[in-house]
């Protein structure tokens, strides 16, 4: 049965939602750029080398862009149109590159960044002051205005967060804090690993909180949620970030693995009352979320940590039901090939497949469609699989091997 | 069970997963009397499957066993009977993460073809979403919506069967996101944006050919969407295979003292060879599926 949280009215009309509140965690975005934060009253924030407070996009819808202007403060954004140029060459065999065409220096344009001017102004100025621009193909005058748009502007939005966009962001931002693992690595996960609301799924991760929250989202506030930890305790900075309504704290358990064993066993006592209040509260979170772990009937299990995957896995898949969803990331190939053996070995698995995925991004534009660039092949890799009642009468050994017998080397004629 | 619910015993009118091997698996329809038949031999429902746990292994009538595994978009995925092509579970995951479905959503899709992201929508979506779906062809239609019934998910989704690009989803202003996998989904792109919410929402257009993408990115621009980005993804397996490398034999070396060397295995009479663990590519794999292409729609 599910735990159905508060269900708040969906108001087709009320902006409630998409309106900026004091207090909300938002994402602020220019281009590829990325940024969470919390709106606080009065407090200067710094993103991509600009200072500027927060305090005049409250009441304002998510997704509004805002220009800073002097001062750090924020103000609506005037969409204006860059005058298209009506003159433009054929193609670039006259125009040499010698770094003199832009006749605004340097200084010039800190003046002009002094007297107030908006990006779009400095912009036209510079296409006033090149002399080649009208020389350029179209298309080249397309890029040269959108290579200056990103190198000027100074506009910000603010997104309401959600887990495509804190992904984007991690992976842009600081990949080191989440193991390097991409977004669609991520988007793959949460699907093998069948997340949905009303369902009990183990987390093991060590990426400031990004897979647990994203695993959180996905459950819409239903169900259960444990986090196992190493360590001293969970680390959910990340988790923040999304902004969650309070009640979804509500299914969100955890437990420290250096308790796994014990709690196997059946040896963990956590019916000891505790005098202190706060060591009494710690006490009662570990007895329920011990509760939940001991019938050993979770419905999925998300392992994504800079630990070697094997023996997290081997621990945790116990706490699972037969016929359920695991997903093990690694950064690495090798840990996953260990992981998989060790489980064809063991038996209790089945279809398991080790994977992973590449994005590559396109350019659409017209006569100009092309792919923009390969993601890195570093976005980590997957190990997923489905678990199965224990086979307690056969030995070990599958009678469908899923892994054909080495091949004997051929010896050519010519080889001794 | 229902495939957004989990249970853990076997049924009378469950659809369950019967797991052959990883490229073999077929659905079936649980039913008091009935048999399956599979190369391991028959199943025999009422004593085989109902009343067992799901992921119980059972033996077939020639000796042979399977595994019976509780039903997920995933496994359904890869076992649906198709009638049309279908979309696979990489590019149904991305869509689901950058549409940012979530309880609760409101989706709006055509064509819904063969179910496929269909089920995995509902899934996410469940239990106090809504998905509308809509397929121009009739039998597929009829077909779809019996199957969501035996799934136990029809109270999570209405099937229209008319032709989206003229019509519509049948409703406006109530999509958190739209997702369209038909051959022209430039014609629908306006309607796409009457059924989204007024406060805005995501749409992914899915298509196998750059110029329908072209076209597609054109009109979603001139209509007022944001955020225009196309993508693909693509899937590496990789498969964990033992091999054996044999070790050349350059003759014995005389500055060499005489130590025993040690050989892990000997895969012949004279030769020495290195065993190790690695994976390597399937002999085919599956390319070019489709492009994504992914939208904002802003306030309207």
């Amino acid at each position: 049965s599910w735990f159905l949280g508060v269900i708040m009215a969906d108001h087709e009309d009320d902006d409630y939602q998409c309106r900026i509140k004091e207090g909300d965690y938002v994402v602020l975005k220019r281009g590829d750029i990325f940024k969470a934060m919390q709106i606080q009253p009065r407090k200067k924030v710094i993103f991509e080398k600009q200072w500027f407070f927060l305090d005049n996009a409250v009441g304002h819808l998510y997704g509004a862009t805002f220009e800073i202007v002097s001062g750090g403060t924020l103000q609506p954004e005037k969409p204006k149109d860059t005058v298209s140029s009506k003159e433009a060459g054929t193609d670039n065999r006259n125009i040499v590159d010698d770094g003199k065409s832009q006749k605004l220096t340097r200084d010039d344009i800190e003046t002009l960044k002094e007297q107030g001017l908006k990006g779009q102004q400095i912009i036209d100025q510079l296409i006033k002051n090149s002399s080649t621009f009208r020389d350029k193909t179209e298309y080249a005058q397309d890029k040269y205005i959108k290579k200056k748009k990103k190198k000027y502007e100074n506009t910000v939005t603010i997104l309401k967060p959600s887990c495509r966009i804190l992904a984007l962001m991690y992976h842009g931002r600081e990949p080191g804090k989440i193991c390097h693992m991409r977004y669609d690595t991520l988007a793959q996960m949460l699907t093998l690993a069948n997340i949905h609301a009303g369902s009990k799924v183990l987390v093991f991760e060590t990426c400031a909180g990004l897979v647990l929250g994203s695993v959180m989202e996905r459950m819409g506030g239903y169900g259960s949620v444990i986090q196992m930890y190493p360590g001293g305790g969970p680390v959910r900075a990340g988790v923040e970030s999304f902004g969650f309504p309070a009640h979804f704290h509500d299914m969100l358990h955890e437990f420290p693995i250096c308790h796994v064993n014990s709690l196997l066993a059946g040896t963990l006592d956590t019916t000891a009352q505790e005098k202190k209040a706060r060591l009494e509260e710690k006490r009662k979170k570990l007895a329920a979320a011990a509760a939940l772990l001991e019938g050993r009937n979770a419905d999925g299990l998300v392992i994504a940590s800079r630990f070697h995957p094997c023996p997290v896995l081997m621990g945790l898949l116990k706490f699972l039901s037969p016929s359920r969803p695991f997903v093990v990331y690694s950064q690495y190939k090798e840990p996953l090939i260990e992981c998989y053996t060790k489980l064809r070995e063991h038996g209790g698995t089945v279809n398991l497949r080790l994977t992973d995925t590449w994005l590559r991004h396109y350019q659409v534009l017209p006569n100009r469609t092309h792919p923009v660039l390969l993601m890195s092949g570093g976005g980590g890799y997957l190990l997923s699989g489905t678990t199965v009642a224990m086979d307690r009468s056969k030995p070990a050994g599958s009678q469908q091997a899923e892994e054909p017998a080495p091949k004997r080397q051929k010896l050519t004629d010519t080889e001794g | 069970m229902s495939f957004v619910e989990y249970s853990d015993f076997i049924q009378d009118g469950d659809v369950a997963i019967v797991y052959l091997s990883h490229d073999s698996m077929m659905p079936v329809k649980v039913q008091q009397g009935a048999q399956t038949q599979t190369r391991y031999g028959v199943i025999r429902h009422s004593t085989d499957l109902i009343g067992q746990r799901y992921g119980s292994k059972v033996t077939c009538s020639k000796g042979g066993w399977v595994h019976v595994l509780h039903p997920t978009p995933e496994l359904w995925t890869v076992s649906l009977p198709h009638r049309t092509q279908i979309l696979y579970t990489t590019d149904i995951a991305t869509i689901t993460m950058m549409l940012e479905l979530k309880p609760g959503s409101v989706v709006c899709e055509s064509g819904t073809g063969s179910g496929s992201l269909s089920h995995a929508i509902l899934r996410t979506i469940a239990p106090t979403g809504h998905l509308h779906t809509v397929e121009f062809h009739q039998q597929r239609a009829e077909k779809v919506a019996e199957e969501f019934q035996e799934h136990r998910v029809d109270h999570l989704v209405t099937v229209r069967n008319q032709d989206v690009c003229k019509d519509g989803f049948g409703v406006t202003g109530v999509a958190d996101a739209v997702f369209l996998d038909i051959p022209s989904p430039w014609e629908a792109v306006k309607h796409a944006k009457a059924a989204m919410k007024r406060r805005g929402g995501r749409v992914c257009s899915f298509s196998p050919c750059i110029e329908q993408v072209q076209r597609t990115c054109e009109t979603l621009a001139e209509e007022g969407f944001q955020e225009i980005s196309t993508m693909e993804v693509l899937l590496r397996v990789h498969d964990v295979r033992t091999v054996s490398l044999p070790l050349p034999d350059f003759g014995p070396d005389p500055s060499e003292p005489d130590t025993e060397r040690e050989a892990p295995t000997t895969s012949g009479p004279t030769h020495a060879a290195v065993t190790l663990k690695t994976t390597t590519p399937p002999r085919e794999i599956p390319g070019h599926t489709g492009y994504l292409t992914f939208a904002t729609k802003p306030r309207t």
